[in-house]
């Protein structure tokens, strides 16, 4: 059909950068001893490792023991949320969003069947929490609050500095999964209350299988997982010490390049959301501004979204959908509800996700294949009624 | 993910569109999933002379519903009330274990055009 190749689904995932491939390479060759090893193979390695601790944690504003390492964002969520729940022991209140990504959402349902109670917080048609929603949730018996600090699906960005400092005030343990802000925009821990922090290196041109927790120094979990000694014990098993080197090399790219990158990227989305827009009965789903630099999440009114895609995808495009037909599931996306979408607009939304490569020839072929590509499904669809000319 | 002869039944539908003065018109909707689908039947002599369909769904949804368009032009129908939902998906070559409830819609609208008409004809 076509050669042309163009990727716009960085919120699923991004290319490992050329720079952090050669960085990791020698860790697979050369340096293959294991970091908690005493010999020198051993030493060299942890030297390595704990080197690119402190790169993570200065891009953060955190202390180098504060950053744990693990196989990405899920494994963080899950060791904060569940070991959160183990070191309380009885059951408790758990006050978390309607908007959560599956590794956060589903972590809470899971606990409700252990007997913890939790509030998930609606969201305004933007999708975005109030903080005082939070405020007002806050019970005696609540242990942990987790807020993401931006939506995967919609891009809307949270008021997690307010929503920490509330935590503060209460003296509840505060965790926000930033998978999709750390890498993207500035984040500082040293200003910013939260007592853990999740982020996946895959989501910033680093390699997939390997992300970080920040724990707050004074603050432990239970450990979830038993074993070895390493990560303070609260993720142990050999370090995947390849991954961490090459999550650390992304990072300081990223950092190095954020506010140039942001820029660029906020002006190919604004772009691509203004010539989607151009389209008859298109809404933009999230927020006009406060969303992140990559991300145009947008619903085609009568059409199915998987069907765009699949046209897309036919003409080189990748992109993604919440639609349910794109999932597996029968229900579309539980954050498009959550903002109000009937289910025909939820099934209709598709998301474009900008990053590392993206230009504005990319925006170019989308605007220019996609008007056609919704003419000829709406014109197949039975609620399109075209408007006379 | 999709076949060849999916892709090319959603990239061609053939038999789109609504019919002038249909015999019978059939609905058929999972508002859970979301998708629907409107088929539109012209019958001579207990035959279906001519057949057209619209759909709001997934690739799945519409390749499954421009295939059963051409597998009932000609048909009696009473041959036409023998298909079913699996005899499209067989029909394309199959389709991915996920989507075989998107398919489902076809040949529902089908028989409730069917039932439609012969209500009408007052058998």
């Amino acid at each position: 059909m076509t050669s042309r190749k163009v990727y716009m689904d960085h919120g699923a995932t991004t290319p490992v950068r050329e720079e952090v491939l050669e960085a990791m390479l020698p860790f697979f060759r050369e340096h293959y001893g294991n970091p908690s090893s005493l010999h020198a193979q051993g030493r060299a390695v942890r030297k390595e490792l704990e080197n690119a601790r402190d790169i993570i944690a200065g891009v953060l504003g955190a202390e180098p023991k504060e950053i744990i390492f693990t196989s990405g964002g899920t494994e963080s969520n899950n060791i904060v949320l569940r070991g959160a729940a183990k070191k309380r022991g009885a059951p408790g209140h758990i006050i978390t969003t309607s908007i959560e990504h599956h590794a956060v959402f589903d972590v809470c349902r899971d606990l409700e069947k252990e007997g913890h109670q939790v509030t998930y917080l609606p969201v305004d048609k933007y999708g975005k929490v109030d903080p005082q929603s939070v405020r007002k949730a806050i019970r005696p018996d609540t242990f942990i609050i987790s807020v993401m600090a931006a939506n995967n699906e919609i891009g809307t960005l949270q008021p997690i500095e307010e929503i920490g400092a509330i935590a503060a005030e209460h003296k509840v343990l505060f965790h926000t999964d930033a998978v999709q802000v750390v890498g993207q925009l500035p984040l500082n821990l040293s200003k910013l209350k939260a007592d853990f922090l999740s982020l996946s290196a895959h989501k910033f041109n680093g390699p997939k299988g390997v992300g970080a927790l920040f724990m707050r120094k004074g603050i432990r979990v239970a450990p979830i997982y038993i074993g070895g000694g390493q990560e303070r014990k609260i993720r142990p098993g050999t370090e995947n010490v390849p991954a961490i080197i090459g999550m650390a090399k992304a990072l300081e790219l990223a950092a190095a390049e954020m506010d140039e990158k942001s820029r660029s990227l906020t002006k190919l989305r604004d772009r691509l959301i203004s010539g989607l827009l151009q389209i008859d009965e298109v809404i933009l789903n999230g927020h006009p501004d406060e969303r992140l630099p990559g991300n145009v999440n947008v619903s085609f009114k009568h059409i199915e979204g998987e069907s765009v895609l699949l046209s897309l995808d036919l003409q080189g495009v990748a992109a993604s959908s919440g639609s349910a037909c794109s999932s597996g599931s029968l229900d579309p996306s539980h954050v498009l509800s959550a903002i109000g979408l009937d289910h025909p607009t939820a099934h209709g939304s598709i998301r474009f996700s900008l990053g590392y490569g993206n230009n504005d020839d990319d925006i170019d072929y989308v605007l220019e294949i996609i008007p056609a590509i919704t003419d000829r499904l709406r014109r197949i669809s039975p609620t399109y009624k075209p408007k006379a000319v | 993910m999709y076949n060849e002869k999916v892709v090319d039944h959603f990239s061609n539908p053939r038999n789109v569109g609504e019919l002038e003065n249909p015999d019978a018109v059939g609905e058929t909707g999972s508002f859970k999933c979301g998708d629907t689908m409107t088929l539109y039947l012209k019958v001579q002599n207990d035959r279906i002379e001519d057949v057209s369909f619209q759909t709001f769904g997934c690739g799945a949804a519409i390749a499954s519903s421009s295939m059963l368009t051409e597998m009932v032009k000609g048909k009696t129908l009473d041959e036409a009330m023998k298909i079913t939902n699996q005899d499209v998906a067989d029909e394309l070559g199959g389709l991915p274990p996920l989507k075989l409830h998107c398919s489902n819609l076809a040949a529902d609208a089908l028989h409730d055009a069917i039932e439609k008409y012969r209500k009408k004809q007052g058998v």
